[in-house]
Protein backbone atom coordinates (compact mmCIF):
# COMPACT_ATOMS: atom_id res chain seq x y z
CA UNK A 1 0.00 0.00 0.00
CA UNK A 2 1.41 3.91 -1.45
CA UNK A 3 2.35 5.98 1.27
CA UNK A 4 3.50 8.53 -0.44
CA UNK A 5 1.85 10.92 -2.75
CA UNK A 6 3.97 10.48 -5.30
CA UNK A 7 2.83 7.23 -5.89
CA UNK A 8 -0.38 5.56 -7.63
CA UNK A 9 -1.91 2.82 -6.23
CA UNK A 10 -3.55 1.15 -9.24
CA UNK A 11 -5.67 -1.92 -9.57
CA UNK A 12 -5.41 -3.75 -12.85
CA UNK A 13 -7.59 -6.75 -13.78
CA UNK A 14 -5.66 -10.02 -14.53
CA UNK A 15 -7.07 -13.09 -16.06
CA UNK A 16 -8.72 -14.71 -19.21
CA UNK A 17 -12.17 -16.01 -20.48
CA UNK A 18 -12.26 -17.97 -17.14
CA UNK A 19 -12.07 -15.51 -14.81
CA UNK A 20 -9.82 -12.99 -13.04
CA UNK A 21 -9.04 -10.42 -10.17
CA UNK A 22 -7.80 -6.99 -9.62
CA UNK A 23 -3.98 -6.90 -8.65
CA UNK A 24 -2.95 -3.77 -6.91
CA UNK A 25 0.09 -2.24 -8.20
CA UNK A 26 2.35 0.98 -7.23
CA UNK A 27 2.87 3.40 -10.15
CA UNK A 28 5.28 6.68 -9.69
CA UNK A 29 2.96 9.43 -10.47
CA UNK A 30 4.58 11.61 -13.30
CA UNK A 31 3.49 15.28 -14.83
CA UNK A 32 0.36 14.68 -17.11
CA UNK A 33 0.53 11.33 -17.26
CA UNK A 34 -2.08 8.80 -18.75
CA UNK A 35 -3.83 6.04 -17.67
CA UNK A 36 -1.69 4.65 -20.27
CA UNK A 37 1.17 5.70 -19.20
CA UNK A 38 0.48 4.02 -16.44
CA UNK A 39 -0.61 0.79 -17.67
CA UNK A 40 2.89 0.66 -19.53
CA UNK A 41 4.79 1.63 -16.63
CA UNK A 42 3.93 -1.72 -14.92
CA UNK A 43 4.28 -3.66 -18.00
CA UNK A 44 7.87 -2.69 -18.36
CA UNK A 45 8.85 -2.64 -15.12
CA UNK A 46 6.72 -4.10 -12.52
CA UNK A 47 4.80 -7.39 -14.33
CA UNK A 48 6.07 -8.36 -17.69
CA UNK A 49 3.42 -10.55 -18.18
CA UNK A 50 0.59 -8.00 -18.42
CA UNK A 51 -1.08 -7.87 -21.98
CA UNK A 52 -2.93 -4.62 -23.00
CA UNK A 53 -3.47 -3.08 -26.74
CA UNK A 54 -2.83 0.44 -27.24
CA UNK A 55 -1.08 1.58 -31.03
CA UNK A 56 -0.71 5.24 -32.07
CA UNK A 57 -0.98 6.99 -27.81
CA UNK A 58 -2.35 10.05 -29.41
CA UNK A 59 -6.36 9.52 -29.46
CA UNK A 60 -6.29 8.55 -33.34
CA UNK A 61 -6.51 4.38 -32.97
CA UNK A 62 -9.34 3.69 -30.72
CA UNK A 63 -6.50 0.59 -29.85
CA UNK A 64 -5.93 1.56 -26.31
CA UNK A 65 -9.88 1.89 -25.00
CA UNK A 66 -10.31 0.09 -21.65
CA UNK A 67 -12.70 0.66 -18.38
CA UNK A 68 -10.82 3.58 -15.99
CA UNK A 69 -12.52 3.34 -12.97
CA UNK A 70 -15.88 1.81 -14.31
CA UNK A 71 -16.02 4.01 -17.61
CA UNK A 72 -15.22 2.82 -20.98
CA UNK A 73 -12.56 5.59 -21.87
CA UNK A 74 -9.61 5.76 -24.44
CA UNK A 75 -6.63 5.76 -21.61
CA UNK A 76 -4.13 7.54 -23.89
CA UNK A 77 -6.65 10.19 -23.24
CA UNK A 78 -7.31 9.91 -20.10
CA UNK A 79 -5.25 12.17 -17.68
CA UNK A 80 -4.63 10.26 -14.55
CA UNK A 81 -5.43 13.42 -12.29
CA UNK A 82 -8.64 13.80 -13.80
CA UNK A 83 -9.54 10.47 -12.53
CA UNK A 84 -8.05 9.66 -9.54
CA UNK A 85 -10.19 8.74 -6.31
CA UNK A 86 -7.27 9.80 -3.94
CA UNK A 87 -4.45 8.12 -5.21
CA UNK A 88 -6.39 4.94 -6.32
CA UNK A 89 -7.43 4.17 -9.86
CA UNK A 90 -8.98 0.92 -11.41
CA UNK A 91 -8.68 -0.54 -15.20
CA UNK A 92 -10.30 -3.20 -16.25
CA UNK A 93 -10.88 -4.38 -19.84
CA UNK A 94 -13.91 -2.84 -21.96
CA UNK A 95 -17.52 -4.41 -21.00
CA UNK A 96 -19.54 -6.54 -22.49
CA UNK A 97 -16.29 -7.98 -24.94
CA UNK A 98 -15.43 -11.75 -23.94
CA UNK A 99 -11.23 -11.23 -22.32
CA UNK A 100 -8.33 -12.33 -24.41
CA UNK A 101 -5.99 -12.01 -21.87
CA UNK A 102 -6.03 -9.05 -19.04
CA UNK A 103 -6.84 -6.11 -20.87
CA UNK A 104 -6.93 -6.92 -24.64
CA UNK A 105 -10.90 -8.32 -25.54
CA UNK A 106 -11.78 -10.07 -28.46
CA UNK A 107 -13.22 -7.73 -31.03
CA UNK A 108 -14.93 -10.76 -33.37
CA UNK A 109 -18.54 -10.11 -31.78
CA UNK A 110 -17.76 -6.25 -32.68
CA UNK A 111 -17.08 -6.31 -36.15
CA UNK A 112 -19.18 -9.28 -36.97
CA UNK A 113 -22.30 -6.84 -36.09
CA UNK A 114 -20.81 -4.21 -38.02
CA UNK A 115 -21.43 -7.15 -40.96
CA UNK A 116 -24.44 -8.18 -39.98
CA UNK A 117 -25.44 -4.43 -39.87
CA UNK A 118 -24.62 -3.97 -43.21
CA UNK A 119 -22.31 -1.36 -42.37
CA UNK A 120 -20.28 -1.96 -45.40
CA UNK A 121 -20.66 0.23 -48.80
CA UNK A 122 -22.86 -1.72 -51.79
CA UNK A 123 -21.45 0.13 -55.07
CA UNK A 124 -23.66 0.74 -58.09
CA UNK A 125 -21.08 1.95 -60.56
CA UNK A 126 -17.78 0.56 -62.28
CA UNK A 127 -14.42 2.34 -62.71
CA UNK A 128 -15.74 2.91 -66.68
CA UNK A 129 -18.56 4.78 -64.80
CA UNK A 130 -18.46 8.50 -64.52
CA UNK A 131 -17.77 9.82 -60.93
CA UNK A 132 -20.78 10.51 -59.18
CA UNK A 133 -20.76 13.99 -58.09
CA UNK A 134 -22.07 14.51 -53.94
CA UNK A 135 -21.99 17.59 -52.66
CA UNK A 136 -20.28 18.45 -49.09
CA UNK A 137 -23.13 20.75 -48.43
CA UNK A 138 -26.52 18.17 -49.51
CA UNK A 139 -28.24 17.56 -46.48
CA UNK A 140 -27.92 13.66 -46.35
CA UNK A 141 -24.70 14.20 -46.76
CA UNK A 142 -24.29 16.28 -43.73
CA UNK A 143 -26.04 14.17 -41.96
CA UNK A 144 -23.61 11.38 -42.57
CA UNK A 145 -20.65 13.51 -42.27
CA UNK A 146 -21.79 14.27 -38.40
CA UNK A 147 -21.61 10.29 -38.21
CA UNK A 148 -18.65 9.29 -39.82
CA UNK A 149 -15.56 9.71 -37.89
CA UNK A 150 -15.93 6.29 -36.18
CA UNK A 151 -13.06 4.31 -35.59
CA UNK A 152 -14.43 1.62 -34.21
CA UNK A 153 -12.89 1.82 -30.78
CA UNK A 154 -15.97 -0.29 -28.96
CA UNK A 155 -16.12 2.67 -25.92
CA UNK A 156 -20.16 2.73 -27.32
CA UNK A 157 -20.35 -0.89 -27.21
CA UNK A 158 -18.85 -0.76 -23.87
CA UNK A 159 -21.20 1.62 -22.42
CA UNK A 160 -24.39 0.53 -23.86
CA UNK A 161 -26.57 -1.15 -21.13
CA UNK A 162 -28.86 -2.79 -23.87
CA UNK A 163 -25.59 -4.61 -25.37
CA UNK A 164 -24.72 -6.07 -21.56
CA UNK A 165 -28.46 -7.43 -21.80
CA UNK A 166 -29.23 -8.76 -25.30
CA UNK A 167 -26.17 -10.81 -26.77
CA UNK A 168 -28.22 -10.34 -30.18
CA UNK A 169 -28.07 -6.63 -30.29
CA UNK A 170 -26.11 -4.97 -32.80
CA UNK A 171 -24.67 -2.06 -30.99
CA UNK A 172 -24.56 1.44 -31.41
CA UNK A 173 -21.42 1.44 -33.76
CA UNK A 174 -22.61 -0.71 -36.27
CA UNK A 175 -25.74 1.16 -36.17
CA UNK A 176 -24.39 4.09 -36.33
CA UNK A 177 -22.54 3.43 -39.45
CA UNK A 178 -25.24 1.62 -40.93
CA UNK A 179 -26.87 5.17 -40.56
CA UNK A 180 -24.24 6.70 -42.46
CA UNK A 181 -24.27 4.45 -45.72
CA UNK A 182 -28.16 4.96 -45.18
CA UNK A 183 -27.42 8.42 -46.20
CA UNK A 184 -24.92 7.65 -48.52
CA UNK A 185 -26.70 8.33 -52.21
CA UNK A 186 -23.97 6.13 -54.34
CA UNK A 187 -24.76 3.05 -52.20
CA UNK A 188 -27.02 0.42 -53.52
CA UNK A 189 -27.75 -2.26 -50.77
CA UNK A 190 -30.13 0.20 -48.99
CA UNK A 191 -33.43 -2.79 -48.72
CA UNK A 192 -31.03 -5.34 -47.41
CA UNK A 193 -29.73 -3.06 -44.88
CA UNK A 194 -32.99 -1.48 -43.62
CA UNK A 195 -33.92 -5.47 -43.25
CA UNK A 196 -31.03 -5.42 -41.17
CA UNK A 197 -31.28 -2.83 -39.08
CA UNK A 198 -35.04 -3.22 -38.79
CA UNK A 199 -34.71 -6.72 -37.72
CA UNK A 200 -35.04 -8.38 -34.36
CA UNK A 201 -31.35 -7.74 -32.94
CA UNK A 202 -31.66 -4.12 -34.74
CA UNK A 203 -31.97 -0.63 -33.83
CA UNK A 204 -35.62 -0.55 -32.46
CA UNK A 205 -33.81 -2.56 -29.46
CA UNK A 206 -32.21 0.84 -28.38
CA UNK A 207 -33.82 2.22 -25.51
CA UNK A 208 -32.29 5.83 -25.92
CA UNK A 209 -30.23 6.14 -22.45
CA UNK A 210 -27.54 7.94 -24.29
CA UNK A 211 -24.49 5.83 -22.98
CA UNK A 212 -23.13 6.26 -26.35
CA UNK A 213 -23.60 9.32 -26.60
CA UNK A 214 -22.13 10.39 -23.56
CA UNK A 215 -18.57 8.41 -23.82
CA UNK A 216 -18.02 8.66 -27.36
CA UNK A 217 -14.60 10.35 -27.51
CA UNK A 218 -15.17 11.33 -31.38
CA UNK A 219 -18.16 13.00 -29.80
CA UNK A 220 -20.48 11.15 -32.08
CA UNK A 221 -24.01 10.51 -31.03
CA UNK A 222 -25.18 7.05 -32.10
CA UNK A 223 -28.54 7.63 -30.37
CA UNK A 224 -29.24 10.34 -32.84
CA UNK A 225 -28.48 7.94 -35.54
CA UNK A 226 -30.63 5.09 -34.07
CA UNK A 227 -33.39 7.56 -33.87
CA UNK A 228 -32.31 8.14 -37.88
CA UNK A 229 -33.01 3.97 -38.62
CA UNK A 230 -35.88 4.07 -36.55
CA UNK A 231 -37.81 6.41 -38.81
CA UNK A 232 -35.74 4.97 -41.93
CA UNK A 233 -37.10 1.44 -40.80
CA UNK A 234 -40.82 2.69 -40.26
CA UNK A 235 -41.11 4.33 -43.60
CA UNK A 236 -39.78 1.80 -45.32
CA UNK A 237 -41.81 -0.88 -43.48
CA UNK A 238 -45.30 1.41 -44.05
CA UNK A 239 -44.25 1.35 -47.80
CA UNK A 240 -44.10 -2.89 -47.73
CA UNK A 241 -39.99 -2.50 -48.73
CA UNK A 242 -38.82 -4.74 -45.56
CA UNK B 1 -35.85 -8.57 -29.56
CA UNK B 2 -37.84 -5.72 -31.29
CA UNK B 3 -38.05 -5.62 -34.85
CA UNK B 4 -39.75 -2.51 -37.15
CA UNK B 5 -43.31 -3.97 -36.76
CA UNK B 6 -43.38 -4.45 -32.72
CA UNK B 7 -42.00 -1.06 -32.74
CA UNK B 8 -44.67 0.48 -34.88
CA UNK B 9 -47.30 -1.71 -32.99
CA UNK B 10 -46.19 -0.08 -29.67
CA UNK B 11 -45.53 3.35 -30.72
CA UNK B 12 -48.76 3.54 -32.58
CA UNK B 13 -50.83 2.21 -29.69
CA UNK B 14 -49.03 4.93 -27.38
CA UNK B 15 -50.11 7.47 -29.46
CA UNK B 16 -53.66 5.97 -30.11
CA UNK B 17 -53.59 5.92 -25.97
CA UNK B 18 -52.05 9.03 -25.04
CA UNK B 19 -55.27 11.14 -25.64
CA UNK B 20 -57.68 8.80 -25.06
CA UNK B 21 -55.62 8.35 -21.07
CA UNK B 22 -55.98 11.68 -20.29
CA UNK B 23 -59.58 11.95 -20.70
CA UNK B 24 -59.92 8.56 -18.64
CA UNK B 25 -57.63 10.73 -16.04
CA UNK B 26 -59.96 14.20 -16.25
CA UNK B 27 -62.49 12.03 -16.24
CA UNK B 28 -61.87 10.18 -13.20
CA UNK B 29 -60.63 12.99 -11.15
CA UNK B 30 -64.20 14.57 -12.01
CA UNK B 31 -66.40 11.76 -11.11
CA UNK B 32 -65.04 10.74 -7.68
CA UNK B 33 -65.27 14.07 -6.49
CA UNK B 34 -67.56 13.34 -3.24
CA UNK B 35 -67.25 9.96 -3.03
CA UNK B 36 -68.37 7.40 -5.75
CA UNK B 37 -70.17 4.00 -5.58
CA UNK B 38 -71.03 1.53 -8.24
CA UNK B 39 -74.49 2.60 -9.15
CA UNK B 40 -73.34 6.04 -9.79
CA UNK B 41 -71.03 5.09 -11.85
CA UNK B 42 -73.19 2.55 -13.48
CA UNK B 43 -75.55 5.23 -13.91
CA UNK B 44 -73.42 7.18 -16.37
CA UNK B 45 -71.86 4.16 -18.44
CA UNK B 46 -74.93 1.15 -18.80
CA UNK B 47 -76.01 1.35 -22.50
CA UNK B 48 -73.91 3.53 -23.28
CA UNK B 49 -72.31 2.50 -27.00
CA UNK B 50 -69.74 5.21 -26.96
CA UNK B 51 -67.93 4.47 -23.43
CA UNK B 52 -67.86 0.74 -25.04
CA UNK B 53 -65.81 2.49 -28.01
CA UNK B 54 -63.52 5.00 -25.80
CA UNK B 55 -62.85 1.93 -23.54
CA UNK B 56 -62.81 -0.58 -26.12
CA UNK B 57 -60.19 1.31 -27.92
CA UNK B 58 -57.92 2.14 -24.47
CA UNK B 59 -58.14 -1.62 -23.07
CA UNK B 60 -57.00 -3.13 -27.12
CA UNK B 61 -54.19 -0.66 -27.28
CA UNK B 62 -53.01 -0.87 -23.54
CA UNK B 63 -53.18 -4.89 -24.47
CA UNK B 64 -50.44 -4.48 -27.11
CA UNK B 65 -48.22 -1.75 -25.55
CA UNK B 66 -48.03 -3.48 -22.51
CA UNK B 67 -47.54 -7.33 -24.18
CA UNK B 68 -44.39 -5.56 -26.26
CA UNK B 69 -43.07 -3.35 -23.15
CA UNK B 70 -42.60 -6.38 -21.08
CA UNK B 71 -41.61 -8.40 -23.60
CA UNK B 72 -38.21 -6.65 -23.52
CA UNK B 73 -37.92 -6.39 -19.82
CA UNK B 74 -38.50 -10.02 -20.09
CA UNK B 75 -35.65 -10.84 -22.57
CA UNK B 76 -33.59 -8.54 -21.32
CA UNK B 77 -33.65 -9.77 -17.32
CA UNK B 78 -35.23 -13.49 -17.65
CA UNK B 79 -32.84 -13.71 -20.97
CA UNK B 80 -36.30 -15.68 -22.43
CA UNK B 81 -35.82 -15.99 -26.33
CA UNK B 82 -37.59 -16.86 -29.62
CA UNK B 83 -40.33 -18.84 -29.36
CA UNK B 84 -41.02 -18.91 -25.71
CA UNK B 85 -40.96 -15.40 -25.87
CA UNK B 86 -43.07 -14.58 -28.94
CA UNK B 87 -46.25 -17.14 -26.81
CA UNK B 88 -45.24 -15.34 -24.08
CA UNK B 89 -45.73 -12.18 -25.72
CA UNK B 90 -48.70 -13.26 -27.17
CA UNK B 91 -49.99 -14.95 -23.88
CA UNK B 92 -49.75 -11.51 -21.90
CA UNK B 93 -51.11 -9.21 -24.70
CA UNK B 94 -54.04 -11.66 -25.13
CA UNK B 95 -54.60 -12.50 -20.97
CA UNK B 96 -54.69 -8.46 -20.81
CA UNK B 97 -57.04 -7.80 -23.67
CA UNK B 98 -58.93 -10.74 -22.02
CA UNK B 99 -59.98 -8.69 -18.65
CA UNK B 100 -60.05 -5.87 -20.08
CA UNK B 101 -62.99 -6.71 -22.95
CA UNK B 102 -64.26 -8.70 -20.09
CA UNK B 103 -63.96 -5.22 -17.81
CA UNK B 104 -65.41 -2.74 -20.69
CA UNK B 105 -68.76 -5.18 -21.32
CA UNK B 106 -69.25 -5.18 -17.47
CA UNK B 107 -69.75 -1.55 -17.00
CA UNK B 108 -70.68 -0.74 -20.59
CA UNK B 109 -73.19 -3.38 -21.44
CA UNK C 1 -27.58 2.34 -4.02
CA UNK C 2 -23.96 1.06 -5.67
CA UNK C 3 -25.12 2.55 -9.47
CA UNK C 4 -22.20 1.61 -11.87
CA UNK C 5 -19.90 4.54 -13.21
CA UNK C 6 -21.38 4.27 -16.63
CA UNK C 7 -24.81 4.90 -15.40
CA UNK C 8 -24.00 8.43 -13.20
CA UNK C 9 -26.19 10.80 -15.80
CA UNK C 10 -29.69 11.88 -16.44
CA UNK C 11 -30.86 10.12 -19.83
CA UNK C 12 -30.27 6.57 -17.88
CA UNK C 13 -32.55 7.57 -15.03
CA UNK C 14 -35.17 8.89 -17.55
CA UNK C 15 -34.68 5.41 -18.82
CA UNK C 16 -34.79 3.63 -15.28
CA UNK C 17 -37.96 5.85 -14.39
CA UNK C 18 -39.94 4.55 -18.05
CA UNK C 19 -39.17 1.29 -17.20
CA UNK C 20 -40.22 1.10 -13.80
CA UNK C 21 -43.02 2.70 -14.10
CA UNK C 22 -44.24 1.06 -17.32
CA UNK C 23 -43.91 -1.93 -14.61
CA UNK C 24 -45.76 -0.77 -12.07
CA UNK C 25 -48.60 0.26 -14.41
CA UNK C 26 -48.42 -3.23 -16.39
CA UNK C 27 -48.79 -4.92 -12.99
CA UNK C 28 -52.01 -3.05 -11.68
CA UNK C 29 -54.11 -3.40 -14.79
CA UNK C 30 -55.06 -6.93 -13.95
CA UNK C 31 -56.30 -5.75 -10.56
CA UNK C 32 -57.71 -3.09 -12.19
CA UNK C 33 -59.35 -4.91 -15.06
CA UNK C 34 -60.55 -7.60 -12.36
CA UNK C 35 -62.39 -4.59 -10.10
CA UNK C 36 -64.64 -3.62 -12.98
CA UNK C 37 -65.64 -6.57 -14.01
CA UNK C 38 -67.06 -6.92 -10.47
CA UNK C 39 -70.05 -4.66 -12.09
CA UNK C 40 -71.55 -7.84 -13.87
CA UNK C 41 -70.50 -10.69 -11.43
CA UNK C 42 -70.58 -8.99 -7.78
CA UNK C 43 -71.93 -5.19 -7.06
CA UNK C 44 -71.35 -5.65 -3.58
CA UNK C 45 -67.94 -6.23 -3.52
CA UNK C 46 -67.13 -3.25 -6.18
CA UNK C 47 -69.21 -0.80 -3.96
CA UNK C 48 -67.34 -2.50 -0.66
CA UNK C 49 -64.15 -2.19 -3.03
CA UNK C 50 -64.91 1.87 -3.67
CA UNK C 51 -65.60 2.57 -0.35
CA UNK C 52 -62.36 1.10 0.62
CA UNK C 53 -60.61 3.34 -1.99
CA UNK C 54 -62.07 6.38 -0.05
CA UNK C 55 -59.65 5.73 2.79
CA UNK C 56 -56.69 8.37 2.70
CA UNK C 57 -53.68 6.39 2.34
CA UNK C 58 -55.43 4.53 -0.46
CA UNK C 59 -55.63 7.73 -2.10
CA UNK C 60 -51.69 8.45 -1.59
CA UNK C 61 -51.83 5.27 -3.49
CA UNK C 62 -53.80 6.18 -6.19
CA UNK C 63 -51.74 9.42 -6.27
CA UNK C 64 -48.98 7.38 -6.73
CA UNK C 65 -50.58 5.77 -9.23
CA UNK C 66 -51.10 8.86 -11.32
CA UNK C 67 -47.71 9.73 -10.75
CA UNK C 68 -46.47 6.38 -12.33
CA UNK C 69 -49.05 6.97 -15.12
CA UNK C 70 -47.97 10.81 -15.76
CA UNK C 71 -44.27 10.22 -15.76
CA UNK C 72 -44.77 6.95 -18.28
CA UNK C 73 -46.84 9.05 -20.43
CA UNK C 74 -44.26 12.49 -20.60
CA UNK C 75 -41.42 10.18 -20.74
CA UNK C 76 -43.11 8.74 -23.95
CA UNK C 77 -44.01 11.66 -25.61
CA UNK C 78 -40.38 12.72 -24.90
CA UNK C 79 -39.24 9.65 -26.83
CA UNK C 80 -41.66 10.09 -29.55
CA UNK C 81 -40.08 13.57 -30.10
CA UNK C 82 -36.50 12.14 -29.87
CA UNK C 83 -37.64 9.41 -32.38
CA UNK C 84 -39.47 11.33 -34.72
CA UNK C 85 -39.38 15.12 -34.43
CA UNK C 86 -35.52 17.21 -35.48
CA UNK C 87 -32.87 16.59 -32.58
CA UNK C 88 -32.25 19.40 -29.82
CA UNK C 89 -29.97 18.91 -27.30
CA UNK C 90 -32.16 19.93 -24.51
CA UNK C 91 -33.49 16.08 -24.02
CA UNK C 92 -32.19 16.85 -20.19
CA UNK C 93 -34.21 19.68 -19.97
CA UNK C 94 -37.06 17.98 -21.37
CA UNK C 95 -36.53 15.01 -19.17
CA UNK C 96 -36.67 17.35 -15.86
CA UNK C 97 -39.71 19.19 -17.03
CA UNK C 98 -41.00 15.79 -17.80
CA UNK C 99 -41.08 14.61 -14.19
CA UNK C 100 -42.02 18.25 -12.73
CA UNK C 101 -45.23 17.87 -15.30
CA UNK C 102 -45.39 14.37 -13.62
CA UNK C 103 -45.48 15.47 -10.14
CA UNK C 104 -47.80 18.53 -10.85
CA UNK C 105 -50.35 16.43 -12.67
CA UNK C 106 -50.34 14.00 -9.65
CA UNK C 107 -50.74 16.59 -6.86
CA UNK C 108 -53.54 17.90 -8.77
CA UNK C 109 -55.36 14.14 -8.39
CA UNK C 110 -54.10 14.39 -4.53
CA UNK C 111 -55.82 17.77 -3.98
CA UNK C 112 -59.10 17.27 -5.89
CA UNK C 113 -59.46 13.55 -4.25
CA UNK C 114 -58.98 14.22 -0.78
Amino acid sequence: MPKNEDCLDVSIWRGDSSGGKLNRYEVPREESQTILDVVYYVQRHLDPQLSYRYACRVGMCGSCAMMVNGKPRWTCRTHVNSVLNGNKVTIEPLRNLPVIKDLACDMTDFFDKWCKAKGFFEPTKTREDEIEPISPESPKRKIAAAAIECINCAVCYAACDVVERNPAYLGPAALNRAWTLVNDERDGGQTARLRAVGGDAGCHNCHSQQGCMTYCPNDLNPTLSIAGLKRATVVAALKGEI
Amino acid sequence: MIGVRLYLAQRLSAMIMAPLILVHLVVMIYAIQDGIDAQEILSRTRGSVWWAAMYGLLAAAVSVHAAIGLRSIVHEYLKITALPLNILTWAIGLFLMGMGANAVVAVTL
Amino acid sequence: MMIRPHRHQPLWFAFVLHRLSGLGLALFLPAHFYVLSLALTDIDALNGLLKWTENPLLKFVEGGLVFLLAVHIFGGLRLLALEFLPWSPRQKTYAAAATATAFFVACGFLMNAV
